[in-house]
């Protein structure tokens, strides 16, 4: 029965990903691309004569089927993998409701899994970046996400063990100052990487970055409320739902 | 009067209760790897490293890499 609940939820949420996957295709669309195509009008500008190889994929389908196959399998990943967080998380770390604890999961996973790794290698466009250098980028990168992500955990496992102690607003307090301590740590020790042609123009660069920025908040946000939902009407069937159909249903005829 | 007011409502949110670990280990082995190598393949296949050869996976997934936020090339 455990099972299939835990079943039920990871279903859910990848069904929720795959929704909040299409809300960030949008945006990634509209708010991105724009600005995909404006760092790809400067590398073509900048492009020696040599680098003319022959197109592999279009433009048009990058930028709209690729972009869609891309974006949509992140929302679904994502969305299985905080499901599976969920189901340990659910009770686990205080109070909640369903549909409270997811949004809490959500907003914790896009400052874990997005946030914390941006603010340090944040996302670059296409013309910024040494294609030599990419395995140490990519590295790194998946490095400070891995790293990011395992310190929240402790940070939650920190805070619930400093709870009884400390009451439940220091502990959350305690746990969140130890995890930007680290983190900070970690930023400070890690490389630099800066791979941003001298004449790339600023305003590019910067709502790229904000585009991308915004996808995720959207991909994390409508992924909590979107979850939320869903396991909220498994875990607590309908509750009162009863009484506003009754009410609706007596209401109605007048 | 009052005392109807007074009685509160019974709505009281019912808090779940936790799932065992032991249920949600093999889910979260099977599919936590499964959704694992969904990332990889719109993350870094064809970059860094490389499964598969050429450059199909790499170009077709190209602009949600660099908006995803992963280095791309």
């Amino acid at each position: 029965m455990n099972s299939a609940t835990v079943r039920n939820l990871l279903v859910r949420g990848m069904l929720a990903g795959l929704g909040a996957g299409v809300l960030a295709l949008i945006a990634a669309y509209f708010l991105g691309e724009p600005n995909v195509d404006r760092a790809i009008g400067f590398e073509e500008a900048h492009a020696h004569a040599h680098d003319h190889e022959v197109e592999l994929v279009s433009r048009g389908l990058q930028s709209t089927a690729g972009l869609a196959t891309g974006v949509l399998i992140y929302g679904i990943a994502f969305g299985g993998i905080a499901a599976l967080a969920y189901c340990v998380a659910l009770g686990r770390v205080g109070r909640f409701t369903p549909r409270a604890t997811a949004l809490l999961l959500s907003g914790c996973a896009l400052l874990a899994v997005y946030v914390v790794p941006f603010l340090k290698y944040p996302a670059n466009p296409p013309a910024v970046g040494d294609g030599d250098t990419i395995g140490k980028r990519t590295a790194l990168y998946f490095l400070m996400m891995v790293l990011s992500v395992l310190l929240a955990i402790a940070a939650t496992i920190l805070g619930k063990r400093l709870a009884p102690r400390l009451g439940t607003w220091y502990a959350t307090v305690a746990a969140v100052a130890a995890f930007a301590v680290v983190i900070g740590v970690a930023y400070a020790f890690l490389p630099v990487v800066n791979e941003v042609p001298a004449d790339f123009p600023a305003t590019v660069l910067w709502r790229f970055r904000l585009s991308a920025l915004a996808m995720q908040l959207i991909l994390w946000g409508g992924f909590g409320l979107l979850f939320g939902e869903l396991a909220e009407r498994l875990l607590n069937p309908r509750p009162a739902k009863d009484e506003e159909s009754r009410t609706v249903a007596t209401a109605a005829p007048n | 009067m009052a005392q109807h007011v007074a009685q509160p409502p019974a709505t009281t949110p019912a808090l779940p209760a936790t799932l065992p670990l032991k249920a949600i280990a093999p889910w979260a082995l099977f599919f936590g790897i499964l959704m694992l190598v969904l990332l990889y393949f719109v993350g870094a296949e064809q970059g860094a490293t490389a499964v598969l050869s050429g450059e199909g996976v790499h170009e077709w997934v190209h602009d949600a890499r660099h908006l995803l936020g992963f280095p791309c090339h």
